[in-house]
């Protein structure tokens, strides 16, 4: 499981950092929509500030929406993914391997939407933990549930926009409580361990869910 | 010789279509099989149902000693098949692609070099993404993947459709040298004057099921 | 008795229970001290919820599972899933357009950011998606497998937003503002009124979900029945070229 998860994973990056169209695409497109949202508000600092968590949040989600389909687009076309098929790699492995990459681009996708909130919205960090947990234990879940996702409509002719419409309602949890230990950790009201324990049990159901079911995804 | 492959009325549908309407069909170990036939005769459907990525919806299918209706983990490890499309990954280049594979069914990465040269895909080719590579120069990739893996059953699709002289001379002599070694290979085709030579047994194709067959040109020393 | 007959009559009887129901709750029970005539709404109310939330939404699950388990795995199962989510779709719709209308006089609004309306709601998205899977063209088998995984998914998810929109609410909104608990003044026919109206629903649940069910099984038939003429039509297409 692990060897083939290492295997995927590795493959996985090693198109991206030849083709960069996560890094020349989604990371953009993650920033326009901070820059957007900040329009849409108006110029002012307060409710700029007030509003960052929910704002950081979103356009990690959307951002990661555009990002999981990179990540089934480079499965390739039917006959690449029947000729991976026929290499007969363990489901589980695949599975984890895909979120490993994802996990990696999402975090690096986190740390520049955190730079960009900071610097736009002026927003200050108290609780450098909390911040820090919050934003390593969400893209496991992230991943998770948006590989099982793509996976569901892979090969489908409306994939592209069915994958929203399925995965996004599923992580209303993560952005409820993303959201929640953001605020928590740029200093807008007291302890909040609960919310982390939130991001700590949606990324362990859905990883573990993402084990037991890939398998039968990836039957004929 | 053993028998590589035995088909009793095999049906295959996709959809609600039967792609394959109950094909009898026996392959002995290490013999090499041409299947002709018209368009949208079942041949492509057939070799998918060998590779084990068409399922199995009637009849009985043992390949290889597995039960097609319930092939177990690394059945479809055993066997190679290269498509109209070699299914390459177009960002990594034909080096990587191929350590890919050897890696994923546990084969060392030595002989992927010499596969490639064996194939004619050599220097400045290794180290081009295949994106960049002409459609007779991903076949030959494709090809150098099954030499690397050493399958024991090579399925072809079209082995001969729309490749120059040279590299028609090569696939004839890799299913050769694979069916010399031991290997079972199965491959379809529109060019008898190509296909027919090589071959121990020429089956006919249509509507599904075989229609005819009889020997071909290959002789077993 | 036939499948038939036995799905005509659990009709006939949720029919008339749920019209015995709608008459009791209109004429019969006494309106209630604070909310008047609102109260009245309690007999269709919870009903629909139950209905929506835990039975349709249950089976579906529970079918879904059992057709991913290689032993139980049948088309049967994946019909009834399915026929589940579309009855627990319109179920669920009709839960938040009663509780919409039960708000407006308590809450003052049609819409307020209540745990139980905001998880209902999102529900209802989670098996619109399920059916739009449902309805893209694929391989029976692979669609099948695929609706019960989203499904699960889906299923799963539930209990952490009700739990997270709880938490939620209750730390951004304070103490939520009214919750419609009916125990206190609920007696003797209101009582009865209230057990009628869950079975009624229950009843017509499974109405519905036996005629939908039937309707699949029907779709499906159509071609099973024809596979013996498509194979005899295939095997001529190559003796024709």
């Amino acid at each position: 499981m692990f060897h083939d998860a290492r295997l995927i994973a590795s493959r996985d990056l090693r198109i991206e950092l030849r083709s960069k169209v996560a890094t020349w695409q989604v990371v953009p497109f993650a920033l326009l929509s901070l820059i957007l949202f900040a329009f849409a508000i108006g110029p002012n600092p307060a409710l700029l500030k007030q509003t960052s968590p929910g704002l950081f949040w979103l356009a990690l989600l959307f951002a990661s929406v555009l990002g999981t389909q990179r990540s089934l687009s480079v499965e390739g076309d039917d006959a690449t993914r029947e000729a991976t098929r026929l290499l007969d790699l363990d489901p589980a492995g695949i599975f984890l391997g895909k979120c490993l990459a994802l996990i990696v681009e999402f975090v690096l996708l986190e740390l520049v939407l955190l730079a960009g909130v900071l610097l736009f919205f002026h927003t200050h960090v108290t609780a450098w933990p909390l911040l820090v947990a919050s934003l390593v234990l969400a893209p496991i879940g992230l991943s998770s549930a948006s590989v099982i996702y793509g996976s569901v409509t892979t090969g489908l002719r409306s994939s592209a926009t069915l994958l929203p419409l399925l995965v996004l309602p599923v992580l209303a949890p993560l952005l409820i409580a993303g959201a929640r230990c953001f605020a928590e950790a740029t200093g807008s009201t007291g302890n909040s361990a609960e919310w982390s324990g939130v991001l700590a049990v949606f990324s362990g159901v859905y990883l573990l869910l993402g084990i037991v079911l890939y398998g039968p995804l990836e039957e004929s | 010789m053993g028998t590589a492959i035995s088909l009793t009325s095999a049906v295959a549908l996709v959809g609600r279509f039967p792609v394959l309407a109950g094909v009898d069909l026996s392959i002995p170990q290490g013999s090499v099989t041409t299947i002709l036939g018209a368009n949208g005769a079942g041949k492509t459907s057939l070799l998918r149902l060998l590779a084990g990525l068409q399922r199995l919806d009637g009849g009985n299918a043992m390949v290889l000693a597995c039960d097609l209706s319930q092939p177990g983990r690394g059945f479809r490890r055993r066997v190679g098949l290269l498509g109209h499309d070699p299914g390459l990954y177009e960002d990594l280049t034909a080096e990587e692609n191929l350590a890919f594979a050897m890696r994923a069914v546990r084969l060392p990465a030595t002989h992927v070099g010499q596969a490639l040269a064996r194939c004619g895909i050599q220097d400045r080719l290794l180290k081009t993404p295949v994106r960049s590579l002409s459609q007779g120069q991903r076949r030959r990739v494709g090809l150098a993947k099954l030499v690397a893996r050493r399958p024991e059953l090579w399925l072809l699709d079209e082995p001969h459709a729309s490749l120059d002289e040279a590299t028609r001379v090569l696939v004839g002599e890799l299913v050769e040298e694979a069916a010399t070694a031991g290997a079972t290979v199965v491959a379809t085709s529109h060019e008898p004057e190509y296909s027919v030579p090589m071959a121990d047994l020429v089956v006919t194709m249509g509507g599904g099921i075989v229609t005819a067959s009889c020997r071909g040109g290959r002789h077993v020393s | 008795m036939t499948r038939a007959k036995l799905t005509k009559w659990i009709g006939i009887v949720s029919f008339l229970a749920v019209a015995v129901d709608i008459w009791l709750g209109l004429w019969v029970t006494p309106p209630d001290a604070q909310q008047g005539n609102f109260v009245r709404l309690v007999y269709i109310h919870p009903a629909l919820a139950w209905v929506a939330l835990y039975l349709a939404f249950g089976v579906a699950a529970i079918c879904s599972i059992l057709y991913l388990w290689p032993r139980t795995r049948s088309f049967t199962m994946d019909r009834i899933a399915a026929s589940a989510v579309e009855v627990g779709v319109v179920f669920t719709v009709l839960t938040l357009i009663t509780g919409s209308i039960w708000g407006r006089p308590t809450w003052g609004v049609w819409w307020t950011w209540d745990a139980r309306l905001t998880s209902t709601a999102l529900l209802a998205v989670l098996f619109v998606g399920y059916l739009a899977l449902r309805r893209v063209p694929a391989d029976p088998h692979v669609r099948a497998r695929r609706s019960a995984i989203a499904a699960i998914i889906a299923a799963i998810d539930v209990p952490i937003v009700h739990f997270s929109v709880v938490w939620w609410q209750t730390l951004h909104q304070g103490a939520t503002v009214l919750n419609p608990n009916l125990t206190p003044t609920i007696h003797g026919i209101m009582a009865w009124t209230l057990l009628l109206s869950f079975l009624a629903f229950t009843g017509l649940f499974v109405w519905m979900l036996l005629v939908r069910f039937d309707i699949a099984v029907l779709e499906d038939l159509d071609s099973d029945e024809s596979l013996d003429v498509a194979l005899a039509q295939r095997r001529a297409e190559g003796a024709a070229s």
